[in-house]
């Protein structure tokens, strides 16, 4: 009988080969970063980093324990900011959603209209929008909501267009069979395939937006931030130290509860 | 023959609704709108103020609707260059410290007390947004790029680590054991039993999070971490809208291309 010479490899030699070019082009990319970064920083200050730390640690103990009560409002802007914000970017995204995709959108120009909507409000950061807000309206949690609302419409709105393009035709096909309205199919065959994920989409982006509502108010634009940056202008470290132990405490809550709404939803 | 006229029954069908219970359904509603009301009028908004910086702007707005690339250009490639240096740097060393910990923090495979410490680190690394973490970083080692890096790569370890763990408790037990009944070594079942289970979707979240630290590299400059974001908010407070909308259009630019080589990659994974 013939001895059959096979040694078992995962990948074949031809992928080997590209994926060590790969490999290789991806360190070299490192290393030019590496350098460029290198060569703005202060080596001396992050060689010292470590003490500093401690030592910025020990000026924060003890913490300024009665502080906590003055942090109870700014603690209700922020949840005011990320729900607010969610909610009217819910409402948009509804719109801008059923726009942007390809099987439900009146019209190609729209279309691209609602995309260029959704890529604007991604690519720039909720803090970014705060800063122009703060400008415009002054400051206030007014600005922090509209900021929140405009970063989150991107966010659930490309989720959201991507699941509608995803459903299956066949129902919308069964449901217009009845003779329903172009807008009673949209509500019957549509929206209960998406809507599972659309609760599911929100509620995370809320999660979210409690997060980002946190430092909004760096800039101004309300909530703990501007405690936050009072503290940290003042080097009132013992006070900020209350801050972060709050921001903590709000993010662990509100990851239960959004947690519970999706067990208890989906 | 029996006529059965007189048991007419209507039939009147009705979507089901998300929440099954109708009480349960009407006192989260009135919660709700209790919460609503209450929080509109804990609002504290001045229209007159509102007004006024609405006309104060629409001086400034003229600006941002005539973006200039050219007299800040310098300042703004600098920039460009060094938040995508950052941005890349971040994610290689949060996708290196991550993997450890999504393994520690994964519950089929890992030992109680290893889980515990690492779901511990993912949560502080989850819990704070990345300008707080950059404010902490700024302090300890000083303005710059360095601190940007150190930033991105402690929150992109809890994001991508949280992510991965909860990948590796959803693989199929089975392609393991089969693994293991061949007499693998612990080394050689995690390279040919776990890894290729998760490494589709640990590809998918490294490019996720490379769009994401892009992102977030731009705004920690405004608290001193370097990035575009230094350059943008100095565009701002110079009041330069022409200069920051030039910033703005370059960043959703490379965004759009970030996202033009996600999809590159998820056919490629195909």
């Amino acid at each position: 009988m013939e001895k059959n010479n096979y040694n078992w490899q995962l990948k074949g030699i031809l992928r080997i080969i590209k994926e060590m070019i790969f490999w290789a082009a991806g360190i070299w990319l490192f290393i030019y970063c590496w350098n460029i970064i290198s060569a703005r920083t202060m080596w001396p200050f992050v060689y010292d980093g470590a003490e500093q730390a401690i030592k910025l640690l020990a000026r924060m103990f003890p913490p300024n324990w009665p502080y906590f009560i003055d942090l109870l409002r700014p603690i209700w802007d922020t949840i005011t900011i990320a729900t607010l914000g969610t909610i009217a970017a819910i409402i948009f995204s509804l719109f801008v959603a059923f726009l942007a995709a390809e099987n439900t959108s009146p019209h190609p120009l729209l279309r691209q209209l609602a995309l260029l909507i959704i890529v604007t409000s991604r690519s720039v950061s909720s803090l970014i929008w705060a800063i122009i807000l703060v400008i415009i309206l002054g400051p206030g949690v007014l600005a922090g909501i509209i900021a929140i609302s405009l970063r989150s419409i991107g966010f659930v709105s490309k989720l959201l267009y991507e699941s509608i393009e995803e459903i299956d035709e066949d129902q919308v096909e069964a449901v217009k069979a009845t003779g329903a309205s172009k807008f009673s199919t949209l509500i019957y065959s549509v929206v209960p395939q998406v809507f599972p994920s659309f609760v599911g989409t929100a509620v995370y982006r809320w999660d979210i937006n409690i997060r980002e509502s946190t430092v909004v108010g760096l800039v101004g634009a309300g909530g703990i931030g501007l405690q936050l940056n009072e503290a940290i202008l003042g080097l009132k470290w013992p006070d900020a130290v209350i801050i972060f132990m709050m921001i903590l405490s709000l993010v662990l809550v509100s990851e239960l509860f959004s947690a519970k709404i999706r067990k208890n939803l989906i | 023959m029996i006529l059965l006229t007189e048991n007419k029954v209507k039939y009147s069908w009705q979507r089901p609704h998300l929440i099954k219970s109708k009480n349960k359904r009407i006192i989260i509603f009135l919660l709700f709108a209790a919460y609503l009301i209450f929080t509109f009028i804990s609002l504290r908004i001045d229209p007159q103020r509102i007004l006024l910086g609405l006309s104060r702007s629409q001086k400034y707005f003229g600006d941002f609707l005539k973006p200039d690339f050219i007299s800040r250009w310098d300042s703004i490639v600098d920039g460009i260059v060094e938040s995508l240096t950052m941005t890349y740097i971040a994610t290689v060393f949060g996708i290196i410290i991550s993997i450890p910990f999504a393994f520690g923090a994964a519950e089929n495979i890992s030992p109680k007390p290893v889980y515990y410490v690492s779901r511990a680190v993912i949560v502080i690394s989850r819990s704070f947004q990345e300008v707080v973490i950059a404010i902490f970083f700024v302090v300890i080692i000083g303005f710059g790029p360095m601190a940007g890096v150190l930033t991105l790569t402690f929150s992109s370890i809890g994001f991508l680590a949280k992510l991965l763990a909860e990948e590796i408790e959803d693989i199929d037990w089975n392609q393991v054991e089969a693994v293991k009944a061949t007499g693998a070594s612990w080394p050689q079942l995690m390279t040919y039993a776990i890894f290729p289970q998760i490494l589709p979707r640990f590809i998918g979240l490294a490019v996720y999070r490379l769009d994401i630290n892009f992102r977030a590299s731009a705004v920690i400059g405004v608290v001193g971490a370097g990035g575009i974001g230094t350059t943008l908010n100095a565009a701002f407070d110079r009041y330069e809208f022409d200069s920051a909308s030039a910033i703005l259009i370059v960043m959703i630019g490379i965004v759009l291309l970030g996202e033009l080589f996600s999809s590159f990659i998820r056919k490629k994974m195909k």
